[in-house]
This record gives structure tokens, C-alpha cells and sequence, in this order.
């Protein structure tokens, strides 16, 4: 997570990348952008469905507020403008279309010009936060699965209907890690004003990246491939990186890109011609005349702006403050995104070690459900590891207790009888462990950093093994080297 | 007996419901062989309406201003689980899920259902003969078409079929069949009635209204059908106001203005009083006897003590290419939908795109693919500005033509159509002449303003013509109050074939 430009992998001399993203987010929304259908992931097939998200004939749409008021807060948390907006139909055929036109918004959105500030300090601009409607979902049954040789295709239109926001970036990305990094902090945003959950694997928030290339130093916009199927962030990296690869390979070579859209191809790490733009719809948009303009008042804007929570950049901040230099941008960013990011400031501010509490939550709370872990357990646990009392091991340990219910560390290391091994008891066993392991004991004294760093792995794995983890690993390193200087 | 009055005695207990359904019944199993004003006649489900309609007069319970009244729908309104079909091929075994608001409120209101009635395929046409089902005819010469798109509507409250009758009306398809039919079709405010569940043909000048033989029939059918409803976003959420205390008061002091154009420029102006330049142009096609009519309803305005004179609106000749336009580009987005996937026809294809073309090819007829061809294209990249775009300019000037008309005169006066019923196949070859019989209705569609056909006399054939009064938004009252004195000042007054 960095947007530093030192962490991009290099493309050939004198090319720069040009990432534009569009990332479509389903709203959280209790139901559907346009009928009071239930809007949920994962029921079964064609049981949220109704007269209107079927598009059955002499149906009429009729606007969900709370999407308006979920697309409008994300946009205000984006910097954008609100403003009155036009829903405008987009034209084309596919049999998971049920109207074989999409409710969206064109030349009017709901949200325009704003802006993405990623952790590292780089902006990116949002030329529009737009809603429409989501698209049923196709299965193809048979043949390979794949949409030419099926049997058949099943439909289900339970997701027909859904409440969408794109975020539609400018061309200010330039680099596959910062593509990632803008996914990551957009993603943020959206846990942090609650309108959406955002998951990628659920296919909740969906990634197409716009690429191309250009001279370094040069300002033109050069020909793009719009790359698909992007679902995850690993996927999205690795896909930027090939794409710009294969760019400026051709326009070394003397060729210039096709403007398509391309699928980007997991399993063999490469992206594949989709459909090329000459042949690409014409979607003929038009105003919807089933719907009627959204029209904002001031006064709503004012409300959402004044209700909209603290945002990921401002929280990064205030926990980097509240750490005096001691939490790092990456735990920083990590803690925000997981929310935990209060947890960690309130035992702060209940005496605890800022960077061992930002470590500690950063590494070893990646869990779903870590509501029991109070700021004054967390602190009395820093507290009990900063002073020799728990090992990190053992510290691990107990917060993941505390997670489950745990109750307060004290009680909890004393029922596994957990202590820091320290002193005498501590040397003994190191001193035993060196004498049964003589041969590697030599090369740790004898190799470079490398085979001393390895070995010294080794051996601390030893004493822990033989102090059933209940030696502090660092100290046992501070012994190892001590040993290794008297040595004879 | 109008609908009033049969409302009127079965609430009195003079005549059950049973009685009025099984008479209306019997006019359609004995009359409607020769018109087809009927795709479906649904003679159980009216008696049964019928029975629960008596069962609530026998409990005492109060029954709807339209108790027992036989109302006939057009096909293009969705009925739950009863076939709804827009005469097309296209919708071949689907039944509806779900009713319009506008079929419920006639429920609510205690009316009967007897049938849904015919029309050109998706409302696309002038004649009725644009239906997979074949064509209706006109109860007063049945060689002789009644007008569309809601031909079997207006044909069935003249032959008696049903006492009331909806329709839609999107470039006059209510008020053209209603003065071709000699009765009454009124056209509401855009957003006076729910479009939902009316199966749609161009969504932003789609409006649902009645036909009745009365002026207050008719008003008494639009009262019980319109209102706010939230399932419709183009609703509009004002309060009504009441029509039927307004029909007798006649238009003493009104002022009316003729429109120039809508006569065919033409306009013998010589005896009406504040006479504005007379237009140099207008719409191609008014026929001298439909123009002698609606100088004869001037007259009569005039004698009836409103104050007439000619008015110009300009654009109004424009208005038949503008509604081409926008109509042909809404019907090509809203009957994309019709692609074999989910109900009505599917004609199998090896994968989906080619089912798709080959049920398109099969399910619409040529009308609906004619516009749907122009729609697309108007809509197209690179043509849009040209075609889509200047035609939404015609729209916005005219009705900056009309606001400004409307601050001289209360309400408009017009033919409805621009001659008496044609013969079966005369036009239907020839779209452009086709086409020319909506020049006079197509404005207050594309300004959404209420008008209201009312028969005035007759043609030189002996076939009834319609005039037509317009009024700003939201007027309704007003144009009811205003036919109801044309109705009263109506040559021989009688439409019954």
C-alpha cells in the first residue's frame, strides 16, 4: 500500500503509464434503485423480482431516495459537486437487460468533479460519480461455460435493478501500485460513509482500468484499452503492468494499440482482445421520460455534508498524530480501512504503546467480528508485552482470545499460564540450545548477515520450541548475539 | 342510457348490475362480429363483477359513482392474469401479473369490465387496421374505419358495446376515433392519470383518457381514473377539482380562440370578432365540411355568449415531424424489451441474438417496425442533435407558442381530425397520409395539455365530425364545461348509429 512512484514496476526507458479507473459499487440499500424489491447478495435465483425490475410491459420505475442519498454522500466524501441530475436510458440488447435498456445517468450525473487523495500524498481527479441500475446475472449451462459454445444461459434478475455508483477517475493514475492504492482508499471511503460493503470477490465493487501509455514527460493521451475482469487487486496490478507492457512494445515496434476493450486473463496472466470500438454499440442515450429530474435542495447537500463521518485521510492523520511518529503509514492505512483505527487512538489515549498497539491490532486483528476487544484491554495487553510480561507470541495469543470474548489479558494469560520467559531461565536454555546445535552455532558465529539472519531463525526456533513459546523471541536474539561476541 | 344513468339506476335499485352487464353483453355477442371492436370479451369476469357490485347494494354498502357501469379497456392496459396484447403477435400468451391503477380505480369506482377492445399494434396507427387481430369498424359505416389507435374503444361505446370506454391517446389516439365515432374522447393533463399499467408506446406523450357518449359520461369516467399516484414519478400530486358542478354553467364571457393553423390556414374569419392576421400557412389536409363544422361551434360559442376570435400559434405545423420524431425514438427504446427472453412470443434460434432478431422479425407488424427503424436512427450517434434534438426544440416552442396563446384566450377551438371516417385501406398503404390524420390532436400531446373531442354534426358523407377544445394545464374543468355547451349546441345532438 504506497503510491510511491520508487515501488512501480519500470517500464521501458522514457514510457509513462496512464491509468484512468472506473469502479462500479453496488449501495448498501435495503432495496432496489427503482421498486421496493429486497436488494441482497446470495437468495435464491429470481425471488427479489417484481413487475418493475423485470421491465414487464406498462411497468414504470420510481426512484429509491435512499440511493439518491446513499450516491450523493459518497460523492460529497469524493469532494464532488452535487447537482442536479437527469436519469437517461442506455440502449442495448443482452437477455440479462430486462428493459434491454439500463437506467443510468449521461450527461447530467449526480456527482461531478471531485477528487481522490491516496495515502501517499498523490490526487487523483473523479470526472463523475454517476447511479444506474445494475444488470441481471447470466449463467452459461454446458459447453464450456463460455458464452459461445453453452447450451443454454440461465438468468437470474435478483441483482436486476440493484443500485449502482461508478466512479469514473480521471487519467491520473500512473502505476499499478497506485491503481491499487486508489481502489484500496476508494474502498475505504465507502466502509468509512457506509453506503456500500465493497467486496470484490462478491463482485459488490467491480474495477475496469482504461490503460495506456505515453512519452515521459509528455501531457497527450495516446490510444486506451479498457481492461475487464478485474476481480481483485492482484488481478488489477498484474493486469496494468502486462497491458503496459504490450503497449509500449507496439509503439516501439512501430505499431500503435487498438482502441478495445480487453479481458484480462487470470490463469494466464495476460489480457485478450474483447470487443474493438468500431464495432461497439451505439447506446443512443436519452433522457428517461419515465422519470423526472433530481433536483437537490441546498439544504440537503448542507445535511449530508454536516452528517458525513470522519474520512479515512483524516483518521490516517489524527492516528499518526495521536502516535507522535510511532505508527507507520502502513499500519496507519491498514487500521483505517479495517476500521479498528479508534480502537487503536482510545487505548492510546488509555496509556498504551502507539506502535506496539498499531502493530499488534494491524497484524494479528485481521478478523471479521473484533467488537470485544475494549481500548483498556488492548492497553493493559500492550502494556503487559512493552514490560517483559508477554512474549509477542504469547501476546498474539490473547488478543485473539480477547477477540472472542475472551475477557481482560491478565485473566486470560494467567488461565494458559503464560509468562515471559526472562533472565537466568531464559540464558539456560539458550546456552542448552547452542550446545546441542554446535554445527550451526558455528556458522552463525562465523557467516555473513545473510547466513547469521538464517541460522538465527533457526536457533530462536529452538528455544521456543523448547520453552513452549513462552520466551520473548527478541531477547532471545539480544542473547544469541551476546553469545556470539564472548565467544571464545 | 348513458353511463350516468345506468349508474344512477342500479344505485337506485331500479336495475341490477347483473341485468345492465347481460344486456351490454348481448349487444356485443349479437353486434360485434361485424364491428371487432373486441380482442377479448370477458363475460364471466363482468357478471361476476356484476354480482359483487348487487351483493353490496343488497348489504347496503356504499357502492362507487359508477356502480355497475360496463366499461370497455384497451388492450394496451394490463389486466391481472387476463391476456393483455397491444393487438400484436409480440405478446402472444401473456397475461399481466399485475392491473393498471387506472383499471383498479375503475374497480374501486364499482365498474364493470366487459372487454378488452381493439387497436392499431402498440397504438402505432390512425386506423385500427394496424392490428395482428384484423381491423375494427365504424358502427356508422362499416365500411369505413373508426379511427385509432383506440378504434375498438370508441367503436364499441358507439355500437353500445360498453357504456364507457378507456383508451390512450398519444398523437390523438382517443380524440380522432372518438370524432370519427361520434363520441366523446378527452385527453387529460399530462400526469393527471397514472401511465401505470399501460403498456407504453412513447412514455412522454402516452396519456390514458375516456370515451363516453355524453360529455358527462365522459367526465364522470375521467374523475373516477385520475388523481395522484406515486407508482407513476410523472404523476402530478395536486387535488382535482370537481368537473360535474361546472358542465351546466356554460361559457358566458369565456374567451375562445380559434387556431389558425389547425384549420388549415384557411379559415373563413370574416364574421368572428377580435380577429388576429390570419395565418398564411397551416396543416396540410382539413377538409371544407370538418372546417364549416368548427365554424358553426365557433358560432355557437359566440351566440352561447363567449368571445371568439382567430389566434396563431405557429409551430403548430410543425408539430407532426416533431411527434415522429420523439414517439418513433421513446417506442424504439420501449419495445426494445420485447426480445423473446421472458413472455410472449419466442422464436428459437441457435444462440440468443439470433432468437432475439428472428422474434423481433416475426412479432412486430410493419408499423411497428417502421418506427422503430426511424427511432433508432434519430437517436443514433451523429444524428441525434440533427432529428431528436431539434425535434425537443419544436416541443419547447410550442409550448412557449401556446403559454403566450393562452394568455389572450381561455380555450382553444380546432378540428379533432381533419375529415369524416375513410374507407378501409384508403391511407393504410400510404404512412404519410396516414399520418396526417393526427396534425390537428398531435400539439396538446406534445404540450401535454388537456383537449376534448365532442361531435358536432355531420360531414357531407352524413358521418359524424369532431371538434376540438384545448385548454392550458391543468384545465380540465374547463374544456368539460366548454363541450358540454358545444354538446348541448350540437346539430340534431344524436350520434347512435
Amino acid at each position: 500500500m504506497s503510491g510511491a512512484p520508487g515501488r512501480e514496476a519500470a517500464l521501458g526507458d522514457g514510457w509513462e503509464l496512464v491509468v484512468g479507473l472506473e469502479v462500479h459499487v453496488e449501495l448498501s440499500t435495503a432495496t432496489k434503485l427503482f421498486c421496493g424489491c429486497a436488494n441482497r447478495f446470495g437468495d435464491e435465483p429470481n425471488t427479489n423480482v417484481c413487475p418493475v425490475c423485470l421491465g414487464l410491459p406498462g411497468s414504470l420505475p420510481v426512484v429509491n431516495a435512499a440511493a439518491v442519498d446513499f450516491a450523493m454522500r459518497l460523492g460529497r466524501a469524493l469532494g464532488c459537486e452535487a447537482r442536479g441530475a437527469v436519469f437517461a436510458r442506455k440502449n442495448y440488447f443482452y437477455p440479462d437487460m430486462p428493459k434491454a435498456y439500463q437506467i443510468s445517468q449521461y450527461d447530467q450525473p449526480t456527482n461531478t468533479d471531485g477528487r481522490l487523495e491516496l495515502p501517499g500524498g498523490h490526487t487523483v481527479g473523479i470526472e463523475r460519480a454517476h447511479i444506474e441500475e445494475d444488470t441481471g446475472k447470466t449463467t452459461h449451462i454446458g459447453g464450456g461455460g463460455r458464452i459461445h459454445d453453452a447450451d443454454y444461459a440461465l438468468v437470474d434478475y435478483n441483482r436486476a435493478g440493484v443500485p449502482l455508483v461508478e466512479i469514473v477517475s480521471r487519467p491520473d493514475i500512473r502505476g499499478a501500485e497506485q491503481a491499487r492504492a486508489y481502489v484500496r482508499e476508494l474502498r475505504a471511503i465507502l466502509l468509512a460513509v457506509g453506503v456500500s460493503d465493497a467486496r470484490m470477490e462478491e463482485g459488490s465493487m467491480r474495477v475496469d482500468a482504461n490503460v495506456s501509455v505515453r512519452p515521459a514527460g509528455s501531457d497527450e493521451l495516446r490510444t486506451r484499452c479498457e481492461i475487464k475482469n478485474l476481480s481483485s487487486l492482484r488481478a488489477l496490478g498484474r493486469a496494468i503492468v502486462y497491458e503496459a507492457q504490450r503497449h509500449v512494445d507496439l509503439w516501439s515496434g512501430g505499431e500503435r494499440p487498438r482502441q478495445e476493450t480487453r479481458h484480462w486473463d487470470e490463469a494466464n496472466g495476460r489480457t485478450t482482445p474483447g470487443r474493438s470500438k468500431e464495432d461497439a454499440d451505439d447506446y443512443r442515450y436519452f433522457q428517461d421520460p419515465d422519470l423526472v429530474p433530481l433536483a437537490p435542495a441546498a439544504e440537503t447537500v448542507a445535511a449530508i455534508d454536516a452528517a458525513l463521518p470522519p474520512l479515512p485521510a483524516a483518521r490516517r492523520a489524527d492516528l499518526a498524530a495521536d502516535g507522535g511518529g510511532a505508527v507507520s503509514a502502513e499500519d496507519a492505512a491498514l487500521l483505517v480501512e479495517r476500521g479498528q483505527d479508534g480502537l487503536v487512538r482510545a487505548a492510546i489515549a488509555a496509556g498504551a504503546d502507539p506502535g506496539v498497539a498499531a502493530t499488534r491490532v494491524a497484524n494479528d486483528l485481521a478478523v471479521e467480528d473484533w467488537a470485544p476487544v475494549t481500548p483498556e484491554g488492548l492497553a493493559a495487553l500492550v502494556a503487559m508485552e512493552t514490560s517483559g510480561r508477554l512474549t509477542a507470541t504469547q501476546s498474539k495469543q490473547v488478543l485473539a482470545e480477547m477477540a472472542e470474548g475472551g475477557g481482560f489479558p491478565d485473566a486470560i494469560a494467567e488461565r494458559r499460564g503464560f509468562q515471559a520467559m526472562a533472565g537466568d531461565d531464559l540464558a539456560a536454555v539458550v546456552d542448552q540450545v547452542i550446545s546441542e546445535n554446535a554445527e550451526a552455532w558455528s556458522r552463525f558465529c562465523a557467516g555473513d548477515e545473510a547466513e547469521r539472519k538464517k541460522l538465527a531463525g533457526f536457533l530462536t526456533g529452538q528455544v521456543m520450541r523448547a520453552t513452549r513459546g513462552q520466551a520473548d523471541g527478541a531477547a532471545v536474539n539480544r542473547l544469541l548475539a551476546a553469545r556470539a561476541r564472548s565467544r571464545p | 342510457m348513458t353511463a350516468l344513468g345506468v349508474a344512477a339506476a342500479v344505485a337506485a335499485g331500479e336495475r341490477t348490475a347483473r341485468s345492465v352487464a347481460e344486456d351490454y353483453l348481448d349487444r356485443i355477442s349479437a353486434g360485434d362480429g361485424e364491428i371487432g371492436a373486441f380482442n377479448l370479451v370477458l363475460a364471466d369476469e363482468a357478471l361476476a363483477d356484476a354480482d359483487r357490485v348487487d351483493a353490496a347494494l343488497g348489504r347496503g354498502e356504499p357502492v362507487g359513482p359508477l356502480a355497475g357501469v360496463p366499461v370497455a379497456l384497451k388492450d394496451n392496459l394490463c389486466t391481472r392474469g387476463i391476456p393483455t396484447t397491444c393487438s400484436s403477435r409480440m405478446l402472444e400468451g401473456w397475461r399481466p401479473p399485475y392491473s393498471a391503477t387506472v383499471v383498479e380505480r375503475l374497480r374501486a369506482a364499482g365498474a364493470v369490465i366487459v372487454g378488452k377492445t381493439n387497436l392499431d399494434e402498440f397504438a402505432m396507427g390512425s386506423s385500427t387496421e394496424n392490428s395482428a387481430f384484423g381491423p375494427t369498424r365504424n358502427p356508422h359505416d362499416t365500411s369505413r374505419v373508426p379511427g385509432g389507435s383506440s378504434g375498438g374503444s370508441a367503436a364499441a361505446v358507439a355500437a353500445g358495446f360498453a357504456a364507457l370506454a378507456l383508451g390512450s391517446d398519444t398523437g390523438g389516439s382517443i380524440r380522432q376515433p372518438a370524432a370519427l365515432c361520434g363520441v366523446v374522447g378527452m385527453k387529460p393533463t399530462y400526469g393527471r392519470v397514472s401511465r401505470y399499467g399501460l403498456i407504453a408506446f412513447a412514455s412522454s406523450l402516452d396519456h390514458i383518457g375516456p370515451f363516453g357518449a355524453t360529455v358527462a359520461d365522459a367526465a364522470a369516467c375521467y374523475e373516477a381514473i385520475a388523481g395522484h399516484d406515486p407508482l407513476d414519478s410523472t404523476s402530478i400530486d395536486l387535488p382535482l377539482e370537481p368537473i360535474d358542478g361546472a358542465l351546466a354553467d356554460g361559457v358566458e364571457g369565456l374567451r375562445v380562440g380559434v387556431v389558425a393553423e389547425l384549420c388549415g390556414g384557411r379559415l373563413q374569419a370574416a364574421h368572428l370578432v377580435g380577429t388576429d392576421a390570419p395565418a398564411a400557412s397551416g396543416v396540410e389536409g382539413v377538409a371544407d365540411d370538418v372546417l364549416a363544422r368548427v365554424q358553426d361551434a365557433a358560432e355557437a360559442l359566440e351566440q352561447a355568449g363567449a368571445e371568439v376570435r382567430t389566434v396563431s400559434v405557429p409551430s403548430a405545423v410543425l408539430g407532426l415531424s416533431a411527434y415522429y420524431l420523439i414517439t418513433s425514438a421513446e417506442a424504439s427504446s420501449n419495445l426494445a424489451r420485447y426480445d423473446g427472453v421472458r413472455y410472449g412470443l419466442r422464436v428459437e434460434a441457435a444462440n440468443a441474438a439470433e432468437m432475439n432478431v428472428n422474434t423481433r422479425t416475426a412479432g412486430f407488424g410493419t408499423e411497428a417496425k417502421r418506427r422503430i427503424i426511424l427511432g433508432t436512427y434519430a437517436l443514433s450517434a451523429g444524428y441525434y442533435d440533427a432529428f431528436y434534438g431539434k425535434a425537443l426544440r419544436v416541443r419547447t416552442l410550442m409550448l412557449q407558442e401556446f403559454a403566450a396563446v393562452y394568455e389572450d384566450v381561455d380555450v382553444l377551438l380546432c378540428p379533432t381530425a381533419p375529415t369524416t371516417a375513410f374507407e378501409l385501406g384508403a391511407k393504410i398503404a400510404d404512412p404519410m397520409l396516414m399520418y396526417l390524420n393526427d396534425v390537428c390532436t398531435i400539439p396538446s400531446d406534445l404540450t401535454g395539455h388537456p383537449a376534448i373531442s365532442v361531435p358536432f354534426g355531420r360531414g357531407d358523407d352524413g358521418l359524424p365530425v369532431g371538434v376540438q377544445v384545448m385548454g392550458p394545464a391543468l384545465s380540465e374543468r374547463l374544456i368539460f364545461r366548454v363541450a358540454a355547451a358545444l354538446e348541448r349546441a350540437a346539430p340534431g345532438n344524436g350520434s347512435a348509429p
